[in-house]
């Protein structure tokens, strides 16, 4: 059996073509990257283009066999599990030649790894609903986060969920992806770079409210730093509105001759992603 | 005073109250309404403070006006301290704008006792009501019911409200007499029990007529201040499992006293609140509403209190040595539950994965067991772990020590005592 690399184009079906063309070829991979981020190498390497129909043919196999499985695989593909291909691809040909039994043992090492980036997500996923914080820009809700794993598509039924008839948008810096939500509907959509807007009166007066709330709900006798990073990481803390600096809390007025402040430059309607408002020092953290 | 001012008085005023969940709630999001309550079992926590507790709530106090005069109490009426009280308006605009940004789950509104227990509750549903029907906040509730209030007015609060709740603060009936003479046992359990019965019957409702309206979905709780008061562990343990058991309530809470006021009947202004107590209560806490222990398992008048050191599971647990050791690959749930380092989570991973092979020791880290408490009381395929050896003496010290660094560093624990 020749060793081989696989590339493939990032996307979820393009790494269903990939585990077809493993059993298609009768080939075993040894890595599967993205084309974009894969190290040069003296292994062979073939490009997989992605076709649906493969990919469909896949997925239909593994929900056939196991409900659960396909959760796994759909969720340990936005997970940051290093070579996060290959242990998907070993839980699907695990699952194709033992049937889905072992799938019940978290300590099967098929599963273990996946089991545990899976968890990590969700966890992730689940924090967040907490710790997204939005603003509201002339109308519409932008927030910002910094996760490890690609939350978007877990939280999107939640937010949705929760602001029906608000438009927002919550964007992802580390993955440069952006939920857009309006008029009850929501896409996620690839974006590049994006700044939030400074805040207008209103906007900076509430944030100042939660700050004082949140700086006064903390009991001083009981005080207790370790615990609330147990809780709370600081990897969370530079999207949050209790522990931003005193420029986020000031309303940025604009000079004669700039548009509105506060305002984004486009409203987001899926589809078109929304405009970079411009950038102030203080107000991108 | 503006609302920044009078955030910041009734914030500070409200802060001792320890409930703070948005758990329980599962209604869905209504067209032309704001927001919903979080599908998910723990609640959703928004924020911690520095003191490491969850804010989950807006949690205020209506006023801070109050003619009561409990002895612990920041707001009591004796005390000198600034007072203000919130409009309806302005309380229904703050949840709304913090709503929206992502701030809070909801409200968390409680009160001191303005003129009287019905004009405060008055005043409680009128906020709500603006807050629900004016707002159309859609969002998590929990309001709470002052004893003493008609039984008329409970029950709108209850229909405006996701959970109420009625503090008991002092454990026992002396307590109360001595520090809370506005109070008395009876005003605080007849609402309680309101609450209990017309849930139920609210229940039995929906079954009949989906559209029933929802009398406080997500239950009641209540809240015990530890500390200011000489009550043992084993009776305030007590008082929980019967309120658990003829409540039906949701969650206890415990809130360790933190001295505020000098009084001659209460704990000195130096005294530390005692954090690990209130901890260990919690632990027991949970024991009791998902581990099947009773509170006559865990402490008797011999030893009344819990052991500082080891967490109520390890004494449970080095009381009975008969029990164990306990054989992961035959026993049963409700076995594998009373073994320490394996909670609800682990115990059920190990049912399920023992369907499809033979555990050994090398799988139950991965399947959530911790093995630096749960080693000593297991055997795997009849066999202690590889290379453990201890005895009944050697293993409270390892016990202690493994447990060591997650205490609060706060209080300076000796090895050496004999065990409690």
């Amino acid at each position: 059996m020749s060793e081989v690399v696989y590339t493939y184009d990032g996307s979820f079906d393009g790494f269903l073509s990939c585990v077809f063309a493993r059993y298609a070829n009768k080939e075993v991979p040894i890595a599967i990257s993205r084309d974009e981020d894969f190290p040069p190498t003296l292994f062979p390497c073939r490009f997989i283009p992605t076709d649906p129909a493969h990919a469909r043919r896949v997925l239909r196999k593994v929900l056939t066999l196991s409900p659960y499985g396909a959760r796994l695989l759909q969720r340990g593909f936005l997970t940051c599990l290093p070579d996060r291909e290959l242990a998907l691809l070993n839980l699907v040909t695990t699952l194709l030649e033992e049937g889905p039994g072992f799938l019940r043992d978290r300590s099967h090492p098929a599963v273990y790894p996946v089991f545990r980036a899976v968890r990590h997500l969700e966890g992730e996923a689940h924090v967040l609903k907490g710790f997204v914080r939005f603003s509201d820009l002339g109308g519409v809700l932008g927030g910002e986060i910094e996760p490890k794993n690609r939350v978007l598509p877990l939280l999107r039924s939640h937010f949705c969920a929760r602001y029906p008839q608000d438009a927002f948008f919550l964007y992802d810096r580390t993955h440069h992806e952006a939920l857009l939500h309006a008029a009850g509907q929501a896409v996620i959509r690839p974006l590049a770079d994006f700044q939030m807007a400074p805040p207008d009166e209103a906007e900076a007066r509430y944030r100042t409210l939660w700050k004082r709330f949140y700086d006064t709900i903390a009991i001083r006798e009981r005080d207790n730093p370790r615990c609330r990073m147990t809780h709370m990481p600081k990897r969370y803390w530079s999207t949050m509105t209790e522990f931003q600096g005193p420029d986020f809390f000031t309303p940025q007025s604009s000079p004669a001759g700039v548009p509105a402040p506060g305002a984004p430059a486009g409203k987001p309607v899926p589809g078109i992603p929304p405009a970079p408002g411009r950038s102030v020092p203080g107000s991108s953290l | 005073m503006d609302v920044l001012e009078k955030l910041t008085i009734l914030t500070d005023a409200a802060k001792y109250d320890a409930a703070c969940t948005s758990s329980g709630g599962d209604r869905a999001s209504r067209k032309g309404y704001i927001g919903n309550t979080s599908s998910s079992v723990a609640g959703c926590c928004h924020s911690f403070s520095a003191d490491g507790r969850c804010v989950s709530l807006l949690k205020v106090l209506l006023t801070n006006r109050c003619v009561y005069d409990c002895k612990y109490c920041v707001n009591r009426r004796s005390n000198d301290t600034p007072r203000a009280a919130f409009t309806p308006e302005e309380l229904a605009d703050l949840t709304i704008q913090f709503y929206r940004r992502n701030y809070i789950e909801g409200l968390f509104l409680s009160s001191g006792v303005f003129r009287s227990p019905d004009y405060t509750t008055e005043l409680m549903i009128r906020c709500l009501r603006l807050l629900r029907e004016e707002y159309r906040f859609n969002g998590y509730i929990h309001a709470k019911a002052i004893p003493g209030t008609a039984p008329e007015l409970v029950e709108q609060l209850g229909f405006l409200a996701d959970r109420l709740s009625v503090n008991i603060e002092l454990p026992s009936e002396t307590a109360l007499r001595t520090l809370a003479p506005d109070k008395t046992k009876g005003a605080i359990l007849a609402p309680m029990r309101q609450i209990q019965t017309r849930g139920h019957q609210c229940r039995e409702e929906l079954a009949k007529y989906r559209h029933a309206p929802r009398f406080a979905p997500a239950g009641q709780s209540t809240q015990l201040i530890v500390g200011a008061t000489p009550e043992s562990d084993l009776h305030i343990l007590r008082l929980t499992q019967g309120l658990y058991d003829r409540y039906q309530l949701k969650r206890v809470f415990y809130s360790a006293y933190v001295p505020v006021v000098e009084h001659a009947l209460l704990p000195a202004k130096t005294v530390k609140p005692p954090l690990l107590r209130e901890h260990r209560l919690y632990q027991a806490d949970w024991l009791l509403r998902f581990y099947g222990f009773r509170a006559e398992e865990l402490l008797d008048e011999a030893h009344p209190d819990f052991d500082p050191r080891v967490d109520p599971k390890c004494s449970w647990a080095l009381a009975h040595p008969e029990f164990f050791p306990v054989e992961v690959n035959t026993a049963d749930y409700e076995a594998l539950l009373r073994v320490p380092g394996i909670g609800v989570l682990s115990a059920r991973r190990i049912l399920s994965a023992r369907r499809t092979r033979r555990l050994r020791t090398e799988n139950l880290r991965r399947l959530g067991v911790v093995m630096k408490r749960a080693q000593y009381f297991l055997t795997v395929d009849g066999k202690l772990p590889e290379g453990l050896r201890f005895s009944q003496d050697s293993l409270l010290r390892y016990l202690v020590a493994a447990e060591r660094p997650q205490l609060p560093p706060m209080e300076q624990l000796s090895l050496f005592d004999p065990v409690g």
